[in-house]
């Protein structure tokens, strides 16, 4: 056994990050409280780290873990802590009667559709390494800093535009709007119970 | 003795089924983003695979562009959400349902 995992460390990754990945998943969708989900999102994203890392992509992975695992889901705290949602619901309740059925029908379509075009097609046979092979000697930060930097430069660069352009609008959309006349703040909201 | 492609194709179906049947059941708005997350992830692995899988690092490298799109997406829909909740009491989409100022 010992040593079938010694042969085997691939595999053995591969079912530990895909088990983590799932149990992730399956409990962000069935927590009924905002505040596991999002831990629940921590493994998931834990788990696809560290499949990043069985295929050679160490610098995705390490970016992975600070950016998902560091900021988003640290934000997705903030903001379930901020507008106080952090208690239970009930999830078992159906406001829109039939619709669960349906979305999972639908799930189970699209997971066969996957998994048949997956398996039945032929596809992704054209040219190899057209941004550069993988495999050559050198680090993989080095390879995909060359990439980015040279043939996805562009693409860098309005990457930089996009990120200032939602910095403002963050700013704009989180400042405190104007009190309208004759509309309910929330505390009169709720003190109205409605 | 590596994992064949196709392995990780298959946990990034799996994975993006449950993002997307968690979008459509759940009402809380905050959990319908998790699950945006959930499949942003999915399509992720399946991009690092076939850089695998091809020898290419255009592969990683689109995965690179979709983790910046990702966190600028997750920073204006949460100044949304933050916006649209302020003013109310829950967060789930059934509280939208009237579409006025």
């Amino acid at each position: 056994m010992l040593l079938a995992a010694t042969h085997y460390p691939d595999w053995i990754v591969f079912f530990v990050g895909g088990v983590a990945i799932l149990t992730g998943a399956i409990g962000v969708v069935l927590s009924s409280n905002p505040v596991h989900s999002a831990l629940m999102l921590v493994l998931t994203l834990f788990g696809v780290a560290v499949e990043f890392v069985n295929q050679q992509a160490d610098f995705l992975a390490a970016v992975q873990v600070i950016v998902y695992a560091g900021a988003i889901v640290i934000l997705f705290l903030f903001v379930i802590m901020l507008i106080g949602v952090d208690r239970k619901e009930n999830i078992a309740r159906e406001p829109l009667k039939g619709q669960r059925p349906i979305a999972i029908a639908l799930g189970v379509v699209v997971l066969v559709e996957l998994v048949v075009i997956a398996r039945f097609q032929q596809w992704a046979t054209g040219a190899h390494s057209t941004a550069g092979s993988l495999s050559v000697a050198g680090e993989n930060v080095a390879l995909l800093g060359q990439s980015v930097f040279t043939r996805f430069l562009f693409a860098f660069e309005i990457t930089s535009v996009l990120l200032v352009i939602a910095v403002i609008g963050a700013v704009i959309l989180a400042r405190r709007p104007q009190q309208v006349a004759g509309e309910l703040t929330r505390e009169e909201q709720e003190a109205k119970g409605t | 003795m590596t994992v064949p492609g196709a392995w990780y194709l298959g946990l990034a179906a799996l994975l993006f089924t449950i993002g997307a049947v968690g979008f459509l059941v759940r009402r809380n708005v905050l959990v319908m983003f998790m699950c945006v997350e959930l499949m942003l992830n999915a399509v992720n692995l399946t991009f690092i695979t076939f850089a695998r899988v091809l020898n290419d690092i255009g592969g990683q490298t689109s995965v690179f562009f979709v983790l910046v799109v990702a966190a600028a997406e997750v920073v204006v829909g949460l100044g949304i959400i933050v916006a649209i909740f302020r003013r109310r009491t829950g967060a789930t989409a059934d509280d939208l349902h009237i579409l006025k100022g």
